[in-house]
């Protein structure tokens, strides 16, 4: 992440962009903005034309009240006549009902608007994130994931919520406003194009320095949420290290830095509100005097004097309202920014365009002259070839760092190779369609996490149309059925509550157990039994040799008791194989795998 | 899918809001003079009107041109003085409303970080951010706009109606009337509202908690392809969330109907009165003027009011979601007066000790089911039992992540609970099976537990280096300086990612450092290899012969670094001893621990299976063919 560009998540940090990096942001944001609006645009405009119409109504108002005045009062004075008046207040009214009735419609229309959106901005970002590959994630953090799903889109909420009622109603209220007094007195009309002038220009600065303020409060409010969600997901750590006091300082930081970030945003928008307030009561003043002299000289009456003076308060009434309008849309921005940042990052992982359909796959796995390395420094695999054939099961064995899980990863393809390419059947993984791939190889990690929801819902993951029967039936292949009975409410125990706490070891079960469920060809087990203890090993082991037997698996394990249904041992070290042969082969020479071997006996008593 | 609990009785709105006054005082002054100048503002605005009446009645009545200009001057110096007051409000107001935000945000952390991990283990953390992020956001903004307003309009209206009946009793009264419904449907509204609100709040923190799961279990949603699985789960959700924000927009546009309607009911009514007065000459043109002027000022204050009152059920319960977390009494707490061990000699004996976690149903049998079980000072004692069996609730008891239901954990003979939890974890430290590393560097990681070692003094650092070395040495963590800054190398999530090997390592180096009197270490070398653990246990020992060790064993080397092993089965410790005496009279050891004879059990295993597979087959032949014959005779029989 070099600040050097601002491609993706890049430079997210920074917030002192240069004019081409500024236009680039923006017009990626605004593709964004567009390509959100686009599915929904036939509901825009209907929603427009409501607002039109209600807004309409609501700017009849004065020019009735005007006409009431102008007309009615005389025709009562003069004719005793009722009619003109009734008639004006029968219009007041229904243009009331109508009016209102028309606003209560636009909100509902404009939330369902808004949420359509919304949701499917959520959704994006959620798939999206989904796509990218790991190692954007092991960079990117899970707290600024969650900082771009949560407050970013907060703030783009908050705009669709009021601010698009705001800038609608706003701003053809103006226009109306503008347009009714420009058609009663053009004098007035022209007195209120003179004040556009610095209405433009206190608009303009305001734009300029709180995009620069908004981008900080979202870097700001990221960083204090990555370090909450660090805080809450390390608590045992926290607390077993007495980190609260330092926590509380450095998160007291975050908060300050944050409210600095806000404040200042604050101000300057404290600046341009009541700014366009005094715009507004200036150029009341300036038409009263204008129009003050012409009722004088009889050019014109007191009441389009009474009418225009109105509709000048009027115009700058929803002044306010277009300023807070543009002030969430300024928070809106910065947040698009960054979420369309992270939309723009390609998975380094991608998905193929024209992928190769594998409907059964055998399971052979082709490791052809591979080079892998997370950068130029570091290379992990340096020229790999190895051939794995259908249904073998493998040991991987070697010292930590030596290369095994990214060889186990690179067939999962959490990553892609730098050079060369892995295979399935021949095919190349980076061909293969994604389903076929996900259904034909399947990891197991060290980590087990679970999902909130039930055991069966955690075990169901391996395969989402599962019956309980076949759930129930993994459970027992690896030994997890006995502990998931016991529990308050077997296999329907939410895993967050109600004595569904269950241990490291079991948590591995579980997960063991939905590899079992989704019953790939490839099965890659990446210290998936380290956290067992040595009945349930046993259990899972003599699962296992049922389950390998007619597919092929690549299990990396410290305790050499795996080896023992493994076909072929593979011994690495700095990313190459150094040892290659059947574990009798190989415990009878005397090479590293015999010492590993000797010593792992030594160890059991 | 909520957390929340409604236990206590219901709290109006006013009296839940105000539960937020502690935080607020210091701004309040502030926010007082905030009110006064909107108020200000908003009275300047009803005098513009006045002036008006003056301007058509007098001068522009009788063409004396000479009058236009100062009322033109007063117009205008009321229009700079409304917008000085509205400055001002903001100025008050707003940066002492973003320090009550940030003060209840530290509030809310330090409360969180204080509670004990029961806490934690029932609360999702998505709630939990929710609560810190948008919900304090939105009382900030309801503090420093929605309360000043509401209060300055309401006033504004009040203010207004005097006015309006000033200039006429009776046009003044048909305002008031018509504005009657208005109350009451505010008070229908908030029943309604309150609710939704409620209900979206909560969905949103669902919401967060499916993110952050999403993205911590992202290696499991890849290793499965599970990626679009989660998404309709996902979806499913934010569907929820938007039919409620919806419902919350009916809500919300029934309100604004009538608050639009019923102001223009009221001007088309006073028009007509207001005309029929004029026509009977109880009413100058002017004062009609001024009448419809001040009554248009009073139309946003009116048409606020709903967006205000919204906006204050949304703050009520967000200040309810905040004080949910706030109200937790927290079980887990420092004594009053605390006891301290001056010269910690690192004696841990359990007693008696019987935990269940909070939410197990009441007819099992506790977690731990009376635990006796004494560390002698300096003494290894390895703790052993099958998964589940309780094993690092044990250790979690010791440092007081949780707390016994019964019986004592002492430490030297005191017991623990009368010790400060600050003193109790420097006295004891941990490592966990699952490693967690904080987004700092390697150094600041293994010396979490040494904050005095923190300073940029040279002897401290000195002693800190010292420190540091000695404890990667012991825990073989010799990789990091291989890393791109050495131990200056930021790892954790915001850092370098680690394999789960070299985490552990760091964690077990972190809990050496922190040199305690007591090191409780929860199966902690899992994820090495063969000879790193070897290598690992060697220098333990040397650490683990002056300091009390229990350790959380899977495998018999761990075991072996033990003095005495300790068998934990069915809640009990039920046997104690070394390691070959166990071995020797303890069945549920031999089958917990040993897989020396792994696969001559296995071969005998297999050989039972098919043994016992050859005699179910036979059996079922058998039954086959007895069922054949009776299916023969019978068939015989019919014919």
């Amino acid at each position: 992440m070099s600040g050097t560009t601002v491609s993706g998540v890049s430079g997210e940090e920074r917030d002192d962009f240069t004019k081409a990096e500024s236009r680039q942001i923006r017009a990626r944001s605004l593709r964004l903005l567009g390509s959100l609006v686009r599915p929904v645009r036939g509901r825009v405009i209907a929603t427009m034309g409501v607002i039109v119409l209600s807004t309409a109504l609501q700017v009849a108002g004065p020019a009735l009240i005007a006409l009431g005045l102008n007309e009615g009062l005389p025709a009562l004075l003069e004719r005793n006549d009722w009619m003109p008046i009734a008639l004006i207040v029968g219009a007041y009214l229904l243009t009331g009902v109508a009016g209102a009735s028309l606003i209560a419609v636009f909100q509902i229309m404009s939330a369902r608007l808004s949420q359509a959106i919304l949701l499917d901005l959520r959704k994006r970002v959620f798939l999206h994130t989904q796509r990218l590959s790991l190692q954007f994630h092991e960079s990117y953090t899970s707290g600024r994931i969650i900082a771009r799903q949560t407050s970013d889109l907060d703030s783009i909420r908050e705009l669709l919520d009021s601010g698009l009622t705001q800038l609608v109603s706003g701003a053809l209220y103006m226009g109306f406003t503008a347009a009714a007094l420009v058609l009663l007195d053009p004098t007035s009309g022209l007195v209120l194009a003179a004040a556009l002038i610095p209405l433009v220009a206190l608009t303009r600065w305001f734009q300029v320095r709180s995009q620069k303020l908004f981008r900080q409060t979202r870097v700001a409010s990221a960083r204090l949420i990555v370090q909450f969600v660090e805080t809450m997901t390390g608590i045992r750590a926290v607390k077993a290290f007495r980190k609260e006091g330092r926590n509380e300082q450095h998160f007291g930081e975050l908060v300050e830095d944050y409210r600095h970030a806000n404040a200042r945003v604050i101000q300057v928008f404290g600046i341009f509100d009541p700014g366009l307030v005094l715009i507004g009561n200036v150029t009341v003043a300036a038409v009263l005097l204008t129009g003050g002299f012409r009722v004088i000289d009889g050019a014109l009456s007191v009441f389009t004097l009474l009418s225009v003076v109105l509709y000048t308060r009027r115009f700058f009434d929803p002044a306010e309202e277009m300023a807070m309008f543009y002030n969430s849309y300024q928070s809106a921005a910065a947040a698009l920014e960054k979420i369309s940042g992270v939309l723009e990052e390609r998975p380094s992982v991608p998905d193929p365009t024209t992928p190769i359909d594998l409907w059964k796959a055998r399971g052979a796995v082709h490791f052809d002259r591979v080079r892998f390395s997370y950068n130029d420094d570091t290379v992990v695999l340096p020229r790999l070839e190895l051939t794995i054939p259908a249904g073998q099961t493998i040991a991987l064995v070697g010292t930590t760092g030596a290369g095994k899980s990214t060889l186990a990863k690179l067939i999962a393809r959490f990553y892609d190779p730098t050079e060369g390419a892995v295979t399935l059947d021949g095919v190349d993984l980076r061909k293969l369609h994604p389903k076929d791939l996900r259904r034909a190889i399947v990891m197991v990690t060290q980590e087990a996490y679970l999902f909130s929801g039930t055991v069966a819902d955690n075990i169901a993951l391996g395969k989402p149309d599962a019956t309980r029967d076949e759930i129930m039936a993994a459970a027992k292949a690896v030994g997890a059925h006995d502990f998931i009975e016991s529990l308050p409410d077997g296999y329907d125990t939410d895993v967050n509550k109600r004595g569904g706490r269950v241990s490291a070891g079991q948590r591995q079960l579980i997960s063991f157990a939905r590899a079992f469920l989704a019953d790939p060809v490839v099965l890659i087990l990446d210290e998936a039994t380290a956290s067992l203890d040595i009945p349930s090993e046993r259990l899972v082991q003599r699962g296992l040799q049922t389950l390998l037997a007619d597919r092929t698996a690549v299990i990396i394990a410290h305790r050499l008791s795996t080896v023992a249904i493994a076909d072929r041992v593979l011994v690495m070290e700095h990313g190459q194989i150094i040892e290659d042969g059947t574990p009798e082969e190989l415990i009878a020479g005397t090479g590293k795998f015999a010492q590993l071997h000797a010593a792992w006996r030594e160890s059991l008593v | 899918m909520s957390t929340t609990q409604h236990d206590r009785p219901r709290l109006s709105t006013a009296a839940a809001i105000a539960r937020l006054y502690p935080y607020a005082k210091p701004a309040m002054p502030r926010i007082y003079l905030g009110m006064v100048a909107a108020l200000l503002a908003g009275v300047v605005a009803l005098a513009i009107p006045l002036v008006l009446q003056q301007l058509v009645d007098g001068p522009l009545s009788s063409g004396d041109a000479t009058l236009v200009g100062p009322a033109v001057v007063i117009v205008l110096v009321l229009g700079v003085l409304e917008a000085v007051m509205i400055a001002l409000r903001r100025w008050f107001v707003l940066t002492p409303g973003t320090h009550v935000e940030a003060r209840m945000r530290n509030a809310l952390y330090a409360k969180l970080q204080d509670l004990p991990v029961a806490f934690h283990d029932r609360w999702q953390s998505g709630q939990l951010l929710s609560r810190a992020v948008s919900d304090l956001n939105l009382i900030r903004r309801w503090l420093s706009f929605g309360l000043v307003l509401l209060v300055v309009n309401a006033v504004t209206i009040v203010i207004g109606f005097g006015v309006l009946v000033y200039w006429n009793l009776w046009l003044g009264l048909l305002f008031l009337v018509c504005s009657i419904p208005l109350w009451v449907y505010g008070y229908l509204f908030e029943q309604k509202y309150s609710v939704i609100a409620r209900r979206a709040q909560d969905q949103q923190g669902d919401l967060a908690t499916a993110v952050e799961e999403s993205v911590h279990g992202i290696r499991v949603l890849k290793a499965f392809g599970r990626g679009k699985h989660s998404l309709l789960k996902f979806a499913d959700q934010a569907e929820l969330l938007r039919a409620t924000e919806i419902e919350k927009a009916r809500a919300i546009a029934g309100i604004w109907f009538w608050l639009i309607l019923i102001p223009d009911v009221a001007f088309a009514l006073c028009l007509l009165g207001g005309v029929a007065l004029g026509a009977a000459g109880q009413l100058t043109p002017g004062e009609l003027v001024a009448f419809f002027a001040t009554a248009t000022v009073l139309r946003f204050p009116v048409e606020s009011i709903g967006f205000l009152l919204a906006m204050t059920y949304d703050t009520r319960s967000a200040a309810d979601r905040f004080f949910e977390v706030m109200d937790e009494t927290n079980a887990i707490v420092d004594p009053e007066h605390p006891v301290t061990i001056t010269a910690p000699v690192g004696r841990l004996t359990f007693e008696n000790v019987v935990f269940r976690y909070q939410d197990a149903p009441a007819d099992r049998p506790g977690t731990l089911d009376g635990v006796d079980l004494t560390l002698e000072p300096g003494e290894t004692m390895a703790l052993v039992g099958v998964t589940g069996s309780g094993k690092t609730t044990l250790t979690a008891l010791a440092t007081r992540l949780y707390d016994v239901r019964s019986g004592r954990v002492l430490l030297d003979g005191v017991d623990i609970r009368d010790l400060s939890r600050e003193e109790l974890r420097r006295h004891i430290a941990m490592a966990f099976e699952d490693a967690t590393l904080f987004s700092t560097s390697v150094r600041e990681n293994v010396l979490l537990g040494r904050p005095e070692l923190a300073g940029d003094d040279p002897t401290v650092r000195a002693e800190a280096d010292r420190v540091l070395a000695e404890a990667l040495e012991i825990a073989q963590a010799d990789f990091v300086h291989r890393l791109p800054d050495g131990v200056d190398t930021t790892v954790g999530e915001e850092g370098l990612s680690l394999s789960g090997g070299q985490r552990q390592r760091l964690a077990l180096a972190r809990a050496v450092a922190a040199r305690p009197a007591v090191l409780v270490l929860d199966d902690p070398l899992s994820a090495l290899d063969v000879d790193t653990e070897a290598l690992v246990e060697a220098a333990l020992r040397r650490v683990l012969a002056t300091t009390t060790g229990l350790i959380v064993a899977h495998r018999p080397s761990t075991v072996q670094m033990a003095d005495r092993v300790a068998l934990l089965q069915e809640g009990r410790i039920t046997d104690v001893g070394t390691h070959s005496e166990l071995l020797q009279r303890n069945e549920h050891y031999r089958y917990v621990i040993s897989s020396l004879e792994d696969e001559e059990l296995a071969q005998s295993e297999r050989e039972d299976r098919e043994l016992r597979l050859a005699e179910e087959e036979g059996r079922r032949r058998e039954a086959v063919d007895r069922e054949s014959r009776v299916i023969e005779r019978e068939g015989e029989a019919k014919r």
